[in-house]
Protein backbone atom coordinates (compact mmCIF):
# COMPACT_ATOMS: atom_id res chain seq x y z
CA UNK A 1 0.00 0.00 0.00
CA UNK A 2 1.56 3.47 -0.81
CA UNK A 3 1.17 6.83 0.95
CA UNK A 4 -1.73 7.63 -1.16
CA UNK A 5 -3.68 4.97 -0.35
CA UNK A 6 -2.82 5.21 3.28
CA UNK A 7 -3.93 8.27 3.86
CA UNK A 8 -6.79 8.02 1.70
CA UNK A 9 -8.07 4.64 4.69
CA UNK A 10 -6.75 7.01 7.37
CA UNK A 11 -8.63 9.89 6.27
CA UNK A 12 -12.34 7.64 6.35
CA UNK A 13 -11.50 7.57 10.07
CA UNK A 14 -12.32 10.62 11.92
CA UNK A 15 -11.67 9.71 15.02
CA UNK A 16 -7.86 9.29 14.39
CA UNK A 17 -7.19 12.72 13.76
CA UNK A 18 -7.10 13.65 17.74
CA UNK A 19 -4.60 14.71 20.33
CA UNK A 20 -4.13 12.54 23.08
CA UNK A 21 -2.41 14.36 26.18
CA UNK A 22 -1.15 16.55 23.90
CA UNK A 23 0.27 13.61 21.22
CA UNK A 24 -1.15 12.58 18.24
CA UNK A 25 -3.60 9.39 19.00
CA UNK A 26 -1.76 6.25 18.34
CA UNK A 27 -4.81 3.36 18.30
CA UNK A 28 -3.62 -0.07 18.90
CA UNK A 29 -6.15 -1.70 20.89
CA UNK A 30 -7.69 -3.14 18.06
CA UNK A 31 -7.98 -6.37 19.30
CA UNK A 32 -10.58 -4.99 21.55
CA UNK A 33 -12.39 -2.73 19.10
CA UNK A 34 -11.79 -0.78 16.06
CA UNK A 35 -12.23 2.20 14.91
CA UNK A 36 -15.50 2.78 12.12
CA UNK A 37 -15.10 4.58 9.01
CA UNK A 38 -17.30 7.88 7.88
CA UNK A 39 -19.80 5.19 5.58
CA UNK A 40 -20.53 3.37 8.84
CA UNK A 41 -21.09 6.24 11.15
CA UNK A 42 -22.88 8.07 8.61
CA UNK A 43 -25.13 4.49 7.94
CA UNK A 44 -25.95 4.83 11.71
CA UNK A 45 -27.18 8.97 11.05
CA UNK A 46 -29.15 7.93 8.37
CA UNK A 47 -30.73 5.34 9.77
CA UNK A 48 -31.72 7.01 12.77
CA UNK A 49 -32.37 10.13 10.53
CA UNK A 50 -34.72 8.56 7.83
CA UNK A 51 -35.46 4.77 8.64
CA UNK A 52 -35.96 4.04 12.35
CA UNK A 53 -38.60 1.72 12.97
CA UNK A 54 -39.47 -1.98 13.62
CA UNK A 55 -38.88 -4.56 11.78
CA UNK A 56 -40.82 -7.76 9.66
CA UNK A 57 -43.87 -6.72 11.67
CA UNK A 58 -45.27 -3.54 10.26
CA UNK A 59 -47.58 -2.92 7.51
CA UNK A 60 -46.40 0.62 7.02
CA UNK A 61 -43.82 2.42 4.80
CA UNK A 62 -41.20 2.23 7.18
CA UNK A 63 -41.11 -0.58 8.76
CA UNK A 64 -41.08 -2.27 5.26
CA UNK A 65 -37.99 0.06 4.05
CA UNK A 66 -36.21 -0.89 7.94
CA UNK A 67 -37.21 -4.57 7.40
CA UNK A 68 -35.23 -4.84 3.65
CA UNK A 69 -32.34 -3.01 5.09
CA UNK A 70 -31.87 -5.55 8.00
CA UNK A 71 -32.54 -8.58 5.15
CA UNK A 72 -30.24 -6.81 2.87
CA UNK A 73 -27.16 -6.99 5.72
CA UNK A 74 -28.06 -10.42 6.45
CA UNK A 75 -27.26 -10.92 2.83
CA UNK A 76 -24.41 -8.99 3.05
CA UNK A 77 -22.81 -10.91 5.60
CA UNK A 78 -23.61 -14.53 3.93
CA UNK A 79 -22.13 -13.59 1.20
CA UNK A 80 -18.48 -12.07 3.18
CA UNK A 81 -18.38 -15.65 4.42
CA UNK A 82 -20.12 -17.25 1.55
CA UNK A 83 -22.40 -19.32 3.32
CA UNK A 84 -25.23 -21.37 1.87
CA UNK A 85 -28.14 -19.67 2.53
CA UNK A 86 -29.30 -16.21 4.05
CA UNK A 87 -31.15 -17.67 7.10
CA UNK A 88 -27.93 -19.14 8.23
CA UNK A 89 -26.83 -15.97 9.70
CA UNK A 90 -28.24 -15.56 13.34
CA UNK A 91 -27.48 -11.61 14.60
CA UNK A 92 -27.08 -11.73 17.55
CA UNK A 93 -25.21 -8.58 19.87
CA UNK A 94 -21.95 -10.36 19.48
CA UNK A 95 -19.39 -13.31 19.45
CA UNK A 96 -19.94 -13.75 23.10
CA UNK A 97 -23.93 -14.04 22.95
CA UNK A 98 -23.22 -16.27 19.90
CA UNK A 99 -21.56 -18.62 21.99
CA UNK A 100 -23.51 -18.72 24.33
CA UNK A 101 -26.53 -19.12 22.19
CA UNK A 102 -24.79 -22.11 20.75
CA UNK A 103 -23.57 -23.14 24.28
CA UNK A 104 -26.90 -23.36 25.97
CA UNK A 105 -29.34 -24.50 23.09
CA UNK A 106 -26.96 -26.93 21.28
CA UNK A 107 -26.28 -28.43 24.74
CA UNK A 108 -29.65 -28.81 25.73
CA UNK A 109 -30.28 -31.38 22.59
CA UNK A 110 -27.03 -32.73 22.38
CA UNK A 111 -24.77 -32.86 25.76
CA UNK A 112 -25.95 -35.90 28.19
CA UNK A 113 -23.80 -36.77 31.37
CA UNK A 114 -20.47 -38.23 30.97
CA UNK A 115 -20.29 -36.43 27.38
CA UNK A 116 -17.10 -33.73 26.87
CA UNK A 117 -16.88 -30.47 24.91
CA UNK A 118 -13.27 -30.13 23.89
CA UNK A 119 -11.75 -26.94 23.51
CA UNK A 120 -8.24 -25.64 23.15
CA UNK A 121 -5.54 -23.57 26.04
CA UNK A 122 -5.50 -20.44 23.79
CA UNK A 123 -9.70 -19.53 23.92
CA UNK A 124 -10.96 -16.46 25.20
CA UNK A 125 -13.15 -16.66 28.41
CA UNK A 126 -16.22 -16.11 25.94
CA UNK A 127 -15.15 -19.82 24.21
CA UNK A 128 -14.40 -21.24 27.92
CA UNK A 129 -17.13 -19.66 30.17
CA UNK A 130 -20.29 -20.67 28.46
CA UNK A 131 -19.16 -24.20 27.85
CA UNK A 132 -18.32 -24.36 31.83
CA UNK A 133 -22.09 -23.38 32.32
CA UNK A 134 -23.47 -25.82 29.98
CA UNK A 135 -21.09 -28.75 31.05
CA UNK A 136 -22.08 -28.11 34.54
CA UNK A 137 -25.87 -28.23 33.60
CA UNK A 138 -25.37 -31.42 31.24
CA UNK A 139 -22.74 -33.55 34.11
CA UNK A 140 -20.51 -33.33 31.03
CA UNK A 141 -16.46 -32.23 31.34
CA UNK A 142 -15.15 -29.80 29.53
CA UNK A 143 -11.11 -30.99 27.91
CA UNK A 144 -8.91 -28.44 26.35
CA UNK A 145 -6.00 -28.96 23.65
CA UNK A 146 -3.03 -28.25 25.11
CA UNK A 147 -0.79 -25.40 23.66
CA UNK A 148 3.33 -25.06 22.95
CA UNK A 149 5.27 -22.79 24.03
CA UNK A 150 5.04 -20.73 21.04
CA UNK A 151 1.61 -20.52 21.04
CA UNK A 152 0.46 -23.18 18.78
CA UNK A 153 -1.98 -25.95 18.99
CA UNK A 154 -0.17 -29.64 19.95
CA UNK A 155 -1.89 -31.48 16.89
CA UNK A 156 -0.51 -34.50 18.49
CA UNK A 157 -3.06 -34.21 21.53
CA UNK A 158 -5.42 -33.60 19.41
CA UNK A 159 -6.96 -36.57 17.47
CA UNK A 160 -6.76 -38.52 21.75
CA UNK A 161 -9.34 -36.03 22.98
CA UNK A 162 -12.02 -36.50 19.83
CA UNK A 163 -13.46 -39.83 21.22
CA UNK A 164 -16.90 -40.70 21.35
CA UNK A 165 -17.75 -38.96 24.37
CA UNK A 166 -16.95 -35.09 22.27
CA UNK A 167 -19.95 -33.70 21.25
CA UNK A 168 -18.63 -30.64 20.53
CA UNK A 169 -15.09 -29.02 19.63
CA UNK A 170 -14.72 -25.02 19.99
CA UNK A 171 -11.67 -23.23 18.86
CA UNK A 172 -10.87 -19.79 17.91
CA UNK A 173 -9.72 -19.06 14.41
CA UNK A 174 -7.38 -16.59 16.08
CA UNK A 175 -5.91 -15.70 19.67
CA UNK A 176 -6.69 -12.44 20.79
CA UNK A 177 -3.84 -12.67 22.98
CA UNK A 178 -1.01 -14.10 21.11
CA UNK A 179 -2.38 -13.55 17.49
CA UNK A 180 -1.77 -16.99 16.26
CA UNK A 181 -3.84 -18.58 13.37
CA UNK A 182 -4.63 -21.47 14.10
CA UNK A 183 -5.01 -24.53 11.18
CA UNK A 184 -8.95 -24.67 11.75
CA UNK A 185 -9.62 -26.34 8.56
CA UNK A 186 -7.38 -29.36 9.68
CA UNK A 187 -8.87 -29.12 13.00
CA UNK A 188 -12.41 -29.08 11.46
CA UNK A 189 -11.40 -32.55 9.24
CA UNK A 190 -10.19 -34.24 12.43
CA UNK A 191 -13.38 -33.77 14.05
CA UNK A 192 -15.57 -34.60 11.55
CA UNK A 193 -14.14 -37.71 10.69
CA UNK A 194 -15.47 -38.49 14.11
CA UNK A 195 -18.64 -36.84 12.95
CA UNK A 196 -18.31 -34.25 16.15
CA UNK A 197 -19.38 -30.71 14.68
CA UNK A 198 -17.26 -27.91 15.28
CA UNK A 199 -17.74 -24.34 16.66
CA UNK A 200 -15.11 -21.56 15.38
CA UNK A 201 -14.46 -18.43 17.46
CA UNK A 202 -13.70 -16.00 14.50
CA UNK A 203 -13.96 -12.47 16.96
CA UNK A 204 -10.11 -12.04 15.70
CA UNK A 205 -10.15 -13.52 12.32
CA UNK A 206 -12.90 -11.79 10.53
CA UNK A 207 -11.31 -8.23 9.94
CA UNK A 208 -7.81 -9.74 8.94
CA UNK A 209 -8.54 -12.77 6.56
CA UNK A 210 -11.00 -13.91 4.23
CA UNK A 211 -13.66 -16.83 5.89
CA UNK A 212 -15.54 -19.50 3.36
CA UNK A 213 -17.01 -21.41 5.79
CA UNK A 214 -18.49 -23.73 3.14
CA UNK A 215 -15.03 -24.71 2.08
CA UNK A 216 -13.93 -24.45 6.04
CA UNK A 217 -17.33 -26.95 6.19
CA UNK A 218 -17.34 -25.35 10.15
CA UNK A 219 -20.78 -25.70 12.03
CA UNK A 220 -20.51 -22.91 13.68
CA UNK A 221 -18.50 -19.79 13.35
CA UNK A 222 -18.99 -16.64 15.38
CA UNK A 223 -18.06 -13.01 15.46
CA UNK A 224 -18.55 -9.65 16.49
CA UNK A 225 -19.25 -6.15 14.04
CA UNK A 226 -17.16 -4.21 16.69
CA UNK A 227 -14.09 -6.08 15.61
CA UNK A 228 -14.64 -5.32 12.12
CA UNK A 229 -14.98 -1.87 11.18
CA UNK A 230 -18.96 -2.08 12.52
CA UNK A 231 -20.62 -0.74 15.36
CA UNK A 232 -21.16 -2.21 18.69
CA UNK A 233 -23.90 -3.96 19.27
CA UNK A 234 -24.15 -6.58 16.79
CA UNK A 235 -22.92 -9.86 15.84
CA UNK A 236 -22.96 -13.39 13.72
CA UNK A 237 -23.72 -16.56 14.48
CA UNK A 238 -23.13 -18.64 11.32
CA UNK A 239 -24.62 -21.87 11.89
CA UNK A 240 -25.15 -24.83 8.78
CA UNK A 241 -29.02 -25.36 8.58
CA UNK A 242 -29.39 -28.78 9.20
CA UNK A 243 -27.96 -28.10 12.61
CA UNK A 244 -29.86 -24.87 13.30
CA UNK A 245 -33.05 -26.77 12.53
CA UNK A 246 -32.23 -29.40 15.37
CA UNK A 247 -31.37 -26.98 17.95
CA UNK A 248 -33.99 -25.56 20.21
CA UNK A 249 -35.07 -21.92 20.68
CA UNK A 250 -32.23 -19.55 23.29
CA UNK A 251 -34.47 -16.70 24.20
CA UNK A 252 -38.39 -16.40 23.65
CA UNK A 253 -39.79 -13.54 23.12
CA UNK A 254 -41.44 -11.24 20.05
CA UNK A 255 -40.36 -12.58 16.23
CA UNK A 256 -38.90 -16.14 17.33
CA UNK A 257 -42.59 -17.56 17.40
CA UNK A 258 -45.13 -19.07 15.17
CA UNK A 259 -48.55 -19.05 17.20
CA UNK A 260 -49.03 -18.36 21.19
CA UNK A 261 -51.09 -19.47 23.31
CA UNK A 262 -51.16 -20.11 27.02
CA UNK A 263 -50.82 -23.63 26.30
CA UNK A 264 -48.28 -24.15 24.06
CA UNK A 265 -46.34 -21.53 21.48
CA UNK A 266 -45.19 -22.99 18.49
CA UNK A 267 -41.82 -21.37 16.90
CA UNK A 268 -40.84 -19.59 14.04
CA UNK A 269 -37.92 -20.84 11.18
CA UNK A 270 -34.84 -20.00 10.68
CA UNK A 271 -33.31 -17.53 10.93
CA UNK A 272 -35.95 -15.96 13.01
CA UNK A 273 -36.26 -18.85 16.18
CA UNK A 274 -32.87 -17.62 17.23
CA UNK A 275 -34.09 -13.87 16.91
CA UNK A 276 -36.12 -13.04 20.04
CA UNK A 277 -36.95 -9.67 20.62
CA UNK A 278 -35.96 -6.25 18.70
CA UNK A 279 -32.47 -6.46 17.23
CA UNK A 280 -30.44 -3.50 17.07
CA UNK A 281 -31.39 -3.03 13.19
CA UNK A 282 -29.01 0.78 13.01
CA UNK A 283 -26.36 -1.29 14.02
CA UNK A 284 -27.05 -4.21 11.28
CA UNK A 285 -27.00 -1.88 9.18
CA UNK A 286 -23.75 -0.46 10.04
CA UNK A 287 -22.21 -4.13 9.86
CA UNK A 288 -23.58 -4.06 6.07
CA UNK A 289 -20.91 -0.41 5.18
CA UNK A 290 -18.46 -2.01 7.50
CA UNK A 291 -18.40 -5.26 5.29
CA UNK A 292 -18.27 -2.59 2.43
CA UNK A 293 -15.53 -1.11 4.14
CA UNK A 294 -13.76 -4.67 3.96
CA UNK A 295 -14.88 -5.40 -0.06
CA UNK A 296 -13.57 -2.33 -1.06
CA UNK A 297 -10.13 -2.39 0.95
CA UNK A 298 -10.23 -6.16 -0.23
CA UNK A 299 -8.71 -8.67 1.78
CA UNK A 300 -5.53 -9.15 -0.40
CA UNK A 301 -4.80 -5.63 0.88
CA UNK A 302 -5.41 -6.01 4.05
CA UNK A 303 -3.49 -9.47 5.05
CA UNK A 304 -0.61 -7.92 3.28
CA UNK A 305 -0.30 -4.52 4.65
CA UNK A 306 -0.93 -6.29 8.14
CA UNK A 307 1.54 -8.64 7.94
CA UNK A 308 4.04 -6.20 6.94
CA UNK A 309 3.08 -4.12 10.23
CA UNK A 310 3.35 -7.27 12.20
CA UNK A 311 6.89 -7.66 10.97
CA UNK A 312 8.07 -4.40 11.06
CA UNK A 313 6.39 -4.06 15.00
CA UNK A 314 8.43 -7.20 15.42
CA UNK A 315 11.61 -6.56 14.32
CA UNK A 316 11.49 -3.19 15.96
CA UNK A 317 10.61 -4.50 19.10
CA UNK A 318 13.28 -7.21 18.99
CA UNK A 319 15.98 -4.54 18.04
CA UNK A 320 15.34 -3.04 21.36
CA UNK A 321 16.74 -6.18 23.06
CA UNK A 322 15.16 -6.15 26.74
CA UNK A 323 11.28 -7.10 25.24
CA UNK A 324 10.11 -11.03 25.32
CA UNK A 325 7.44 -11.23 22.82
CA UNK A 326 4.58 -13.97 24.04
CA UNK A 327 2.93 -15.64 20.89
CA UNK A 328 5.86 -16.79 18.23
CA UNK A 329 3.87 -18.78 15.86
CA UNK A 330 5.23 -18.55 12.53
CA UNK A 331 1.24 -17.87 11.32
CA UNK A 332 -0.03 -14.68 12.88
CA UNK A 333 -2.28 -11.76 12.65
CA UNK A 334 -1.12 -8.26 13.25
CA UNK A 335 -0.92 -8.41 17.39
CA UNK A 336 1.99 -8.36 19.34
CA UNK A 337 1.90 -9.64 22.98
CA UNK A 338 4.92 -8.37 24.77
CA UNK A 339 6.63 -8.01 28.05
CA UNK A 340 8.49 -4.71 28.25
CA UNK A 341 11.79 -6.27 30.65
CA UNK A 342 11.19 -6.19 34.19
CA UNK A 343 8.76 -3.24 34.09
CA UNK A 344 4.87 -4.34 34.47
CA UNK A 345 2.83 -4.24 31.99
CA UNK A 346 0.18 -2.07 34.09
CA UNK A 347 3.60 0.66 34.04
CA UNK A 348 4.01 0.64 30.86
CA UNK A 349 0.40 0.79 29.56
CA UNK A 350 -0.17 3.63 32.10
CA UNK A 351 2.92 5.68 30.78
CA UNK A 352 2.41 4.89 26.72
CA UNK A 353 -1.17 6.31 27.55
CA UNK A 354 0.19 9.71 28.69
CA UNK A 355 2.35 9.61 25.31
CA UNK A 356 -1.21 9.28 23.18
CA UNK A 357 -0.42 5.60 22.54
CA UNK A 358 -3.43 3.00 23.32
CA UNK A 359 -2.14 -0.31 24.02
CA UNK A 360 -3.81 -2.95 26.26
CA UNK A 361 -2.28 -4.29 29.15
CA UNK A 362 -3.57 -7.10 31.38
CA UNK A 363 -4.74 -10.67 31.02
CA UNK A 364 -6.47 -10.34 27.78
CA UNK A 365 -9.86 -12.08 29.00
CA UNK A 366 -7.39 -15.44 28.80
CA UNK A 367 -6.42 -16.07 32.44
CA UNK A 368 -5.42 -19.65 31.95
CA UNK A 369 -3.15 -19.21 28.55
CA UNK A 370 -1.61 -16.13 31.32
CA UNK A 371 -1.11 -19.39 34.08
CA UNK A 372 0.53 -21.36 30.97
CA UNK A 373 3.22 -18.74 30.31
CA UNK A 374 3.14 -17.99 34.41
CA UNK A 375 2.74 -14.21 33.72
CA UNK A 376 0.18 -11.90 34.97
CA UNK A 377 -0.12 -10.19 31.94
CA UNK A 378 0.88 -8.64 28.99
CA UNK A 379 1.15 -5.61 26.84
CA UNK A 380 -0.42 -5.62 23.64
CA UNK A 381 -0.17 -3.66 20.75
CA UNK A 382 -2.51 -4.96 17.78
CA UNK A 383 -2.64 -2.80 13.63
CA UNK A 384 -5.56 -2.13 11.78
CA UNK A 385 -5.71 -1.32 8.53
CA UNK A 386 -5.35 2.25 9.39
CA UNK A 387 -2.08 1.97 11.36
CA UNK A 388 1.22 2.90 10.18
CA UNK A 389 5.03 2.71 9.99
CA UNK A 390 5.66 5.76 11.92
CA UNK A 391 3.07 4.89 14.66
CA UNK A 392 5.21 1.89 15.48
CA UNK A 393 8.04 3.52 15.43
CA UNK A 394 6.40 6.59 17.71
CA UNK A 395 5.60 3.08 20.40
CA UNK A 396 9.20 2.25 20.30
CA UNK A 397 10.07 5.66 21.20
CA UNK A 398 8.23 5.63 24.00
CA UNK A 399 9.12 2.19 24.98
CA UNK A 400 12.60 3.76 25.21
CA UNK A 401 11.65 6.56 27.11
CA UNK A 402 10.04 4.55 29.79
CA UNK A 403 12.76 2.29 30.09
CA UNK A 404 14.90 4.97 31.42
CA UNK A 405 11.83 6.38 33.93
CA UNK A 406 11.52 3.33 35.32
CA UNK A 407 15.23 2.10 35.69
CA UNK B 1 -0.13 14.53 65.35
CA UNK B 2 -1.06 15.92 61.62
CA UNK B 3 -4.73 14.80 61.31
CA UNK B 4 -6.00 13.59 57.76
CA UNK B 5 -6.84 16.49 56.40
CA UNK B 6 -3.68 18.10 56.94
CA UNK B 7 -1.76 15.32 55.10
CA UNK B 8 -4.06 15.48 52.37
CA UNK B 9 -3.12 19.17 51.93
CA UNK B 10 0.49 18.35 52.31
CA UNK B 11 -0.06 16.04 49.57
CA UNK B 12 -1.98 18.43 47.19
CA UNK B 13 0.70 21.30 47.42
CA UNK B 14 3.44 18.28 46.67
CA UNK B 15 1.74 17.88 44.06
CA UNK B 16 1.29 20.90 43.18
CA UNK B 17 5.04 21.77 42.23
CA UNK B 18 5.00 19.46 39.02
CA UNK B 19 3.93 21.37 35.88
CA UNK B 20 3.48 18.37 33.49
CA UNK B 21 2.60 15.01 34.06
CA UNK B 22 6.43 13.76 33.62
CA UNK B 23 7.42 15.06 36.45
CA UNK B 24 4.18 13.75 38.92
CA UNK B 25 4.94 10.47 37.03
CA UNK B 26 8.50 10.24 38.00
CA UNK B 27 7.76 11.12 41.80
CA UNK B 28 5.15 8.05 41.64
CA UNK B 29 7.70 5.69 40.78
CA UNK B 30 10.09 7.43 43.21
CA UNK B 31 7.53 6.93 45.91
CA UNK B 32 6.78 3.88 44.52
CA UNK B 33 10.34 2.45 44.49
CA UNK B 34 11.39 4.20 47.64
CA UNK B 35 9.26 1.71 50.28
CA UNK B 36 10.01 -1.39 51.65
CA UNK B 37 5.74 -1.34 52.01
CA UNK B 38 4.89 -5.02 53.49
CA UNK B 39 6.84 -7.46 54.84
CA UNK B 40 7.09 -10.22 52.03
CA UNK B 41 5.58 -12.78 54.12
CA UNK B 42 2.47 -11.60 53.94
CA UNK B 43 2.38 -11.19 50.31
CA UNK B 44 -0.19 -13.92 49.76
CA UNK B 45 -3.56 -14.50 48.31
CA UNK B 46 -4.67 -13.95 52.14
CA UNK B 47 -3.99 -10.72 51.76
CA UNK B 48 -4.52 -9.73 48.23
CA UNK B 49 -6.51 -7.64 46.86
CA UNK B 50 -6.93 -8.67 43.05
CA UNK B 51 -7.38 -6.33 39.90
CA UNK B 52 -7.62 -6.94 36.43
CA UNK B 53 -4.33 -5.17 35.66
CA UNK B 54 -2.10 -4.66 39.14
CA UNK B 55 -2.20 -6.64 42.32
CA UNK B 56 -2.06 -4.86 45.63
CA UNK B 57 -1.82 -6.49 49.04
CA UNK B 58 -2.61 -5.10 52.52
CA UNK B 59 -2.45 -5.55 55.85
CA UNK B 60 -3.63 -3.66 58.32
CA UNK B 61 -3.31 -4.06 62.99
CA UNK B 62 -5.08 -2.36 65.52
CA UNK B 63 -2.92 -1.05 68.42
CA UNK B 64 -3.80 1.82 71.07
CA UNK B 65 -6.80 3.17 69.16
CA UNK B 66 -5.67 3.53 65.42
CA UNK B 67 -4.87 1.19 62.18
CA UNK B 68 -1.46 0.43 61.00
CA UNK B 69 -1.43 0.00 57.32
CA UNK B 70 1.00 -1.81 55.28
CA UNK B 71 0.70 -2.65 51.54
CA UNK B 72 2.20 -2.99 48.20
CA UNK B 73 1.56 -3.93 44.56
CA UNK B 74 3.18 -5.67 41.62
CA UNK B 75 3.22 -2.37 39.53
CA UNK B 76 5.27 0.50 40.36
CA UNK B 77 2.99 3.46 39.53
CA UNK B 78 0.56 1.80 41.61
CA UNK B 79 3.13 0.85 44.47
CA UNK B 80 3.42 4.71 44.29
CA UNK B 81 -0.13 5.20 45.03
CA UNK B 82 -0.14 3.10 47.48
CA UNK B 83 2.50 4.79 49.68
CA UNK B 84 0.21 8.10 49.14
CA UNK B 85 -2.83 6.22 50.47
CA UNK B 86 -0.92 4.54 53.25
CA UNK B 87 0.42 8.27 54.23
CA UNK B 88 -3.19 9.50 54.49
CA UNK B 89 -5.15 6.74 56.31
CA UNK B 90 -2.38 4.96 58.08
CA UNK B 91 -1.99 5.31 62.05
CA UNK B 92 -5.60 7.31 62.70
CA UNK B 93 -8.22 6.01 64.74
CA UNK B 94 -11.24 4.41 63.18
CA UNK B 95 -13.26 6.90 62.22
CA UNK B 96 -10.92 9.18 60.71
CA UNK B 97 -10.35 6.95 58.07
CA UNK B 98 -14.06 5.67 58.03
CA UNK B 99 -15.07 9.15 57.39
CA UNK B 100 -11.78 10.64 55.20
CA UNK B 101 -12.95 11.29 51.84
CA UNK B 102 -9.86 10.55 49.51
CA UNK B 103 -10.74 13.85 47.71
CA UNK B 104 -6.95 14.68 47.25
CA UNK B 105 -6.39 11.91 44.92
CA UNK B 106 -9.04 13.80 42.33
CA UNK B 107 -7.24 17.00 43.35
CA UNK B 108 -3.76 15.45 42.36
CA UNK B 109 -5.02 14.53 38.97
CA UNK B 110 -4.90 10.54 39.86
CA UNK B 111 -8.80 10.15 39.36
CA UNK B 112 -8.01 7.86 35.92
CA UNK B 113 -6.39 5.78 38.77
CA UNK B 114 -9.41 4.65 40.83
CA UNK B 115 -11.70 4.62 38.12
CA UNK B 116 -13.32 1.15 37.63
CA UNK B 117 -11.95 0.80 33.69
CA UNK B 118 -8.06 0.80 35.53
CA UNK B 119 -9.20 -2.38 37.47
CA UNK B 120 -5.94 -1.99 39.33
CA UNK B 121 -6.47 -2.65 42.79
CA UNK B 122 -7.06 0.93 43.96
CA UNK B 123 -10.39 1.72 44.86
CA UNK B 124 -10.87 -1.81 45.96
CA UNK B 125 -7.80 -1.26 48.05
CA UNK B 126 -9.59 2.27 49.60
CA UNK B 127 -12.78 0.04 50.41
CA UNK B 128 -10.24 -2.86 51.97
CA UNK B 129 -8.68 -0.11 54.18
CA UNK B 130 -12.05 1.54 55.33
CA UNK B 131 -13.67 -2.03 56.07
CA UNK B 132 -10.73 -2.68 58.55
CA UNK B 133 -11.43 0.03 60.03
CA UNK B 134 -14.91 -0.79 60.47
CA UNK B 135 -14.12 -4.12 61.96
CA UNK B 136 -11.65 -2.55 64.37
CA UNK B 137 -13.98 -0.61 65.46
CA UNK B 138 -16.76 -3.25 65.48
CA UNK B 139 -14.26 -5.63 67.56
CA UNK B 140 -12.50 -3.11 70.17
CA UNK B 141 -14.49 0.00 70.62
CA UNK B 142 -18.20 -1.57 70.51
CA UNK B 143 -18.27 -1.74 74.54
CA UNK B 144 -17.01 2.18 74.30
CA UNK B 145 -19.86 4.07 75.53
CA UNK B 146 -20.75 7.77 74.20
CA UNK B 147 -20.25 10.16 77.16
CA UNK B 148 -23.91 11.10 78.11
CA UNK B 149 -25.13 7.29 78.16
CA UNK B 150 -22.81 6.46 81.28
Amino acid sequence: MNDTDLKHIRQQFPILDQQVNGNPLVYFDNAATTQKPKQVIDSLTNYYTKLNSNIHRGVHYLSQLATNAYEESREAVRHLINAKHPHEIIFTRGTTESINLVASSFSKKFLHPGDTVVISGMEHHSNIVPWQIACEERQAQLKVIPINEQGEIIFSEVEKLLDQSCKILAVTHVSNTLGTINDIKQLINMAHAHEIPVLIDGAQAISHIKVDVQALDCDFYCFSGHKMYAPMGVGVLYGKEKILDEMPPYQGGGEMIKTVTFTRTTFNELPFKFEAGTPSVGDVLGLKEAINFIEQTGYGLIEAYESDLLHYGTKKLEQLGYIRIIGTAPQKTSVISFLPGNIHPFDAGTILDKLGIAVRTGHHCTQPLMDFYKISGTVRASFAIYNTKEEIDAMIAALERIKIMFE
Amino acid sequence: MKTYKDTASEIISEFMLFTDWMDKYNYLIELGKALPLIDEQYKTDNYLIAGCQSQVWVKAEYKDGAVYFTADSDAIITRGIVSLLIRALSERPCDEIINADMEFINQIGLREHLSPTRSNGLNAMIKQMKMYALAFKAKYESNKQPESNK
